[in-house]
C-alpha cells in the first residue's frame, strides 16, 4: 500500500503544482493518472500547443509547461500511479481515504485532491435505442484480443484509423466476415490503411458500406443482427455476430461520479473558501471542479491547489498554526 | 464598424435566443453560447475535440469551410447532418451576422 499526505487524482497541470504548493508545507504527494504519462491532457493531446495564458510566460508549448512543472514539483519527490485509473474510494477506521484502481493498485492518505480535469477518456457510444443489453453480448467498444473474433461474422462501424486498421487485420484470416460501415464516402485514416481497405473490398474480403449508419440492434439475449440505415436505400438487416462501433474517445468523468460527490454538468461542485467538496477531506482542483463564476484555466487551477493545500494542511494538523511561507524569503527546501 | 453581430440560436426544447457577440475578442460561438447561459458543455474547450458544441446551421450565411481537426471530429460525432458544424470552430466575424443554429442533441 501506497501511503502518503495528499493523493492527487490526475496528474495534469494542477496536479502537479499541487505537489510544489503541498510542499511548502512539508506535506507529501502522490499522484495517479490514467495516462501513462504525466501531464494530463498537455501532454497527451496538445503539447505542440502554445498556450499564452500562463503569467510571465507570453507564450509556452503546452509540453515545455508540463516539463517546468515537473521539475518545479521534483524537490518534493512526489509519486506517481501511472497509467492506471482510480476507481473506487473507501474510509479506514481512522478515517482515511483508502484509493484504489483498478489494477489493485491500494493508496492511502487523509487528503484526496481530485484534479481530473476533464476525466478518463471512454469510447464513444453511438446513440442506438436498446444498445447497453447488447453490451458485452456482441457488442464491443474496444477490440482488445482480435482472436476473440475468429470465424465470426463483425461489422464494424467508423471511418478513422483503428476502424480501419481493425477492419484489415480482421479480413486477413481471422472473422469470417467483415463489414465496415461509414457514415460518408471518404475516409480519414492514413492513406496507405485506406488504400487496403479499398483493395480488400474489392476481392471481397471486406464488405464496405459507405453513407450508412447502424441505427438499430437486434438479437434475444446476443446480438444477432444490426439494422444499418443506407442513404438511398432505407434500413438493410445485417446478419452479425459483432457489431464493433470505433467513434473514438470522450472524456468522461468516469468512476468518480459514483464516488458520492455532489456533481452538476458532469463538474464536482466545490466551496470557494477552499475547494472543498461535500466530503471532508476530499478536495476538487481545476478543469474538474465548478462554483459561481468558474473559468476552465490552468492559471484558476493553480490558484485553487494553492488555497487547497492551505486548508488540507489544516485537516492534517489542526493543532498546528499555518503561517504562509514566501519563497523568496527561504528559497525552496525539498525532502 | 460596429464590432457587434448578432445570431440566433435554437435550443434543443425548440426556442429562439438572439445573442450579440463580439467581432474583436476572438470569440467563437460556442463561448458566446456559453456566455449566454445556453446548454453547450463544450467539454474540450474548443479544440474540436469532443463534438458537445454541435450545431446545426439553418440560414444561408456564408461560412469558412470545415477544417481538417473539424471534419475529424465531426467524423466521429453522433447525429450529424451536412450543415453540421461545431461552434467553437465558428469565429464570431462580421459575415456571421444574422447566422441562425440550431443545437445538436446532446451525446
Amino acid at each position: 500500500m501506497i501511503s502518503t499526505d495528499i493523493l492527487i487524482i490526475g496528474a495534469g497541470p494542477c496536479g502537479l503544482f499541487t505537489v510544489f504548493e503541498a510542499g511548502l508545507l512539508k506535506l507529501r504527494c502522490h499522484l495517479i493518472d490514467a495516462l501513462p504519462q504525466p501531464g494530463g491532457q498537455c501532454s497527451e493531446i496538445y503539447p505542440k500547443k502554445p498556450i499564452y495564458d500562463i503569467p510571465a510566460y507570453p507564450s509556452i508549448l503546452a509540453g515545455e509547461l508540463v516539463d517546468r512543472l515537473m521539475e518545479q514539483a521534483e524537490p518534493f519527490k512526489p509519486g506517481f500511479t501511472l497509467g492506471e485509473r482510480a476507481e473506487v474510494i473507501e474510509q479506514d477506521a481512522e478515517g482515511q481515504f483508502i484509493v484504489t484502481t483498478h489494477r489493485g493498485t491500494v493508496h492511502r492518505a487523509p487528503i484526496i485532491a481530485i484534479a481530473g480535469g476533464l476525466g478518463c477518456f471512454e469510447p464513444r457510444k453511438p446513440p442506438v435505442a436498446g444498445l447497453e443489453h447488447f453490451e458485452d453480448r456482441g457488442v464491443e467498444y474496444i477490440i482488445r484480443d482480435p482472436e476473440f473474433y475468429r470465424g465470426k461474422r463483425v461489422v464494424i462501424s467508423g471511418g478513422g484509423d483503428s476502424a480501419l486498421d481493425w477492419s484489415i487485420f480482421l479480413a486477413e484470416g481471422v472473422a469470417s466476415e467483415v463489414t465496415l460501415v461509414h457514415r460518408r464516402e471518404e475516409f480519414r485514416g492514413h492513406l496507405d490503411s485506406v488504400q487496403k481497405v479499398l483493395d480488400l473490398a474489392a476481392v471481397g474480403r471486406i464488405r464496405l458500406v459507405t453513407n450508412a449508419e447502424v441505427t438499430e440492434v437486434h438479437g434475444d439475449g446476443a446480438l444477432e443482427a444490426v439494422g444499418c440505415e443506407i442513404a438511398g436505400e432505407g434500413v438493410r438487416r445485417m446478419e452479425c455476430d459483432h457489431w464493433v462501433p470505433l467513434f473514438g474517445l470522450s472524456p468522461k468523468l468516469g468512476p468518480i461520479a459514483d464516488w458520492n460527490l455532489n456533481i452538476s454538468k458532469n463538474s464536482i461542485e466545490v466551496d470557494t473558501f477552499d475547494y472543498s467538496t461535500n466530503i471532508p477531506g476530499i478536495y476538487a482542483i481545476g478543469d474538474i471542479n465548478t462554483y459561481p463564476g468558474k473559468l476552465k484555466l490552468i492559471l484558476c487551477g493553480f490558484h485553487e491547489a494553492t488555497l487547497m493545500v492551505q486548508s488540507a494542511f489544516k485537516r492534517i494538523y489542526p493543532e498546528k498554526n499555518l503561517v504562509l511561507k514566501y519563497t523568496t524569503v527561504n528559497g525552496v527546501t525539498g525532502f | 464598424m460596429d464590432p457587434l453581430i448578432r445570431v440566433t440560436v435554437i435550443d434543443r426544447e425548440g426556442a429562439a435566443h438572439e445573442l450579440e457577440g463580439p467581432t474583436d475578442m476572438g470569440m467563437n460561438m460556442m463561448e458566446l453560447c456559453k456566455s449566454y447561459e445556453l446548454p453547450v458543455e463544450g467539454t474540450c474547450g474548443g479544440m474540436a475535440m469532443c463534438a458537445s458544441c454541435q450545431l446545426y446551421v439553418e440560414s444561408e450565411t456564408p461560412l469558412p469551410d470545415r477544417g481538417a481537426s473539424e471534419e475529424e471530429m465531426l467524423d466521429q460525432a453522433f447525429h450529424v447532418k451536412p450543415n453540421s458544424r461545431l461552434g467553437c470552430q465558428l469565429h464570431l466575424t462580421p459575415e456571421l451576422h444574422g447566422l441562425v443554429v440550431r443545437l445538436a442533441p446532446e451525446a
